[in-house]
């Protein structure tokens, strides 16, 4: 059994090893800035599956500004057939229930049977966008995926739950979010960078795709979380029993 | 009563002052999706009812299960619950999104509550945005603090930053984070009343699950956590942690590395994609500290961190940090405690 094609939405976020400042109320986005740790996840679970010959297309589709597409290419250069790119201005916040909506306008245009997202994208944190996207279409769903078996109909997915793993079987069409542990991503090659620069990227708006993405959420202030004072040693085992028992008093 | 329309159109600030009293006046009305497992209300949703009382207003629990009767009875008691809504059917009892997300869009049209509150488990991510979209809304995650009915405050950016967000959707979906809110106390007496099932069929089946055996205090709710990382060696290295934590009663957990590395089971993991903890005491041994770790534990209001490199960046978020040989450390505590 093949599936047609797999959607794989991936964002560009604020690296993951770049410690996030605060400025003016801002945070300062003048840094480095790569796929989302997640969505790299995601591309290699469905370029693989491509590999196993469970499906016949992987399409990547990124909702950003222009530089967004930096995102897209190294999408292709893992192994994604083409991509989709939804254009927003610079700046503009789109929250995941748009985003969410601006996933399904092109699910409908492309009919994927699998569309696998992240979990959590690492700058807002919200870990939303595929069970929203799951409540629109009223697809299946199986979020935190650490492992999945493709089935005639079906796949067989383990999650990642509070507790230990449990597993589902979830109908086609479906979607999936990956947890950290479902695979290790692969590094795109340079053959495979350059490859990428030719493979096709469509772009829309989301007027195009008729989604309004004013956000019904604003965000009144951003601040420096509290800072805490640490740096104090101790000297030995006997120094730090002492301490936590007569001066914090946790012990 | 003054209509939307016509206090939107005046502009003095005489209006201004009430449509404000006209907005925080009207009676805020929470449900509060209850987890439990094994015939038992889980802790995530007591730190959620402390939530639901700074929204204001009453609160109404949902409880949906095959046989939730026990667990609507234990959530009537929590202080501050005024009516418990128990949906009981053979498709509630696995909690699959599919099922519970259109019964929660359901109980809410029919209430017309003002907000929807989940702990931000796995349980309350996996369900609560679906019943979001389907309410046509924005969720809100992960919150730490409740200002007023519309304004939460919550952490972004692995906690590097945190944001202050107004929601202007009608009904609020929120996320709370556990870690943030005292557990609810019980001495409540609310009432329970059945509520209709809604989509029962589903396109996901349950399997199975395994869920790892565990006599020590649960991570999230521990006083006291010993977290071990990619120093521990080993998995069998991780019985000092476990020695020194029935010592002290305390929880084990570990760094994504650690996990990663197959010492420990990924539940165990702490930090920006593992469990997010405050505990009183965090003892960090054999952690780096890591931007990703930090971001689930920098709240614990006393931190340990037990490293043979001075140079590790946990040193600079520990309280009290001792440069040392784990291996000779944690055997040393645990004996002279």
């Amino acid at each position: 059994m093949s599936l047609n094609r797999i959607l794989v939405p991936v964002k560009r976020v604020i690296d993951y090893a770049v410690k996030v400042r605060v400025t003016g109320g801002k945070i300062d986005t003048n840094v480095k800035h790569s796929m989302n740790p997640f969505d790299e996840i995601a591309i290699e679970e469905a370029v693989r599956m491509k590999e196993k010959k469970f499906a016949k297309e992987v399409i990547a589709m990124t909702v950003g500004p222009t530089k967004s597409q930096e995102t897209l290419r190294t999408a292709l250069a893992m192994g994604a057939d083409r991509a989709i790119h939804v254009e927003v201005p610079e700046g503009q916040e789109v929250l995941p229930l748009q985003v969410a909506k601006l996933i399904r306008a092109i699910a409908d245009k492309e009919k994927p049977e699998v569309v696998i997202l992240g979990k959590q994208a690492i700058d807002d944190d919200s870990s939303q966008t595929g069970q929203m996207l799951a409540g629109l279409l009223n697809w299946s769903q199986a979020a935190f995926a650490n492992k999945i078996e493709v089935e005639a109909g079906k796949l067989t997915v383990t999650r990642e739950v509070d507790g230990g793993l449990e597993t589902v079987s979830t109908k086609l069409p479906t979607i999936i979010t990956t947890d950290l542990r479902l695979n290790e991503p692969r590094y795109a090659t340079l053959p495979n960078i350059m490859k990428a620069k030719k493979k096709k990227v469509d772009k829309f708006t989301p007027k195009d795709l008729n989604v309004d993405i004013t956000p019904s959420i604003e965000t009144i202030k951003i601040e420096e979380p509290a800072k805490r004072s640490g740096g104090k040693k101790v000297e030995s085992v006997d120094e730090l029993i002492d301490k936590l028992k007569n001066e914090a008093k946790v012990l | 009563m003054f209509s939307r329309t016509l206090l939107a159109a005046r502009s003095t600030n005489v209006s201004k002052v009430y449509l404000r009293r006209a907005t925080t006046s009207r009676n805020a009305s929470t449900l509060v999706l209850v987890e439990h497992k094994n015939n038992a209300i889980t802790s995530t949703t007591l730190s959620a009812m402390t939530a639901a009382t700074k929204v204001g207003g009453d609160i109404t629990a949902l409880v949906a299960g095959d046989a939730p009767d026990d667990v609507a009875k234990a959530v009537a008691g929590i202080k501050g619950v005024s009516k418990v809504l128990v949906a009981k059917h053979a498709a509630y009892a696995k909690s699959l999104p599919e099922t519970l997300a259109p019964l929660i869009v359901a109980t809410t049209k029919a209430g017309g509550f003002s907000h929807v509150l989940a702990a931000h488990s796995a349980f309350g991510k996996n369900v609560l945005p679906r019943a979001a979209a389907l309410m046509d809304v924005n969720q809100i995650s992960d919150v730490t603090a409740i200002e007023s009915e519309d304004t939460f405050v919550r952490p972004i950016y692995a906690g590097n930053a945190v944001a202050t967000v107004k929601s202007k959707d009608v009904v609020k979906f929120v996320t709370i984070r556990t870690s943030a809110f005292e557990h609810a106390e019980t001495g409540g007496s609310g009432t329970t009343e059945a509520v209709p099932t809604a989509e029962t069929a589903s396109p996901t089946e349950w399997i199975k699950e395994d869920i790892v055996k565990n006599d020590r205090p649960e991570l999230g709710s521990a006083s006291i956590v010993i977290g071990g990382g990619r120093g521990m060696k080993s998995g069998d290295n991780f019985q000092l942690l476990y020695a020194l934590g029935d010592k002290m009663g305390a929880a084990v957990g570990a760094s994504r590395a650690a996990v990663d590395a197959g010492f420990v089971s990924n539940d165990l993991q702490i930090g920006q994609t593992g469990k997010i903890i405050a505990p009183d005491l965090y003892i960090a041994v054999g952690i780096s500290g890591a931007i990703q770790h930090l971001a689930g534990m920098k709240d614990s209001k006393c931190i340990v961190a037990i490293n043979k490199d001075a140079e590790a960046p946990i040193f600079q978020v520990s309280d009290y940090g001792l440069v040392a040989d784990l291996f000779k450390a944690v055997p040393e505590m645990t004996e002279k405690l």
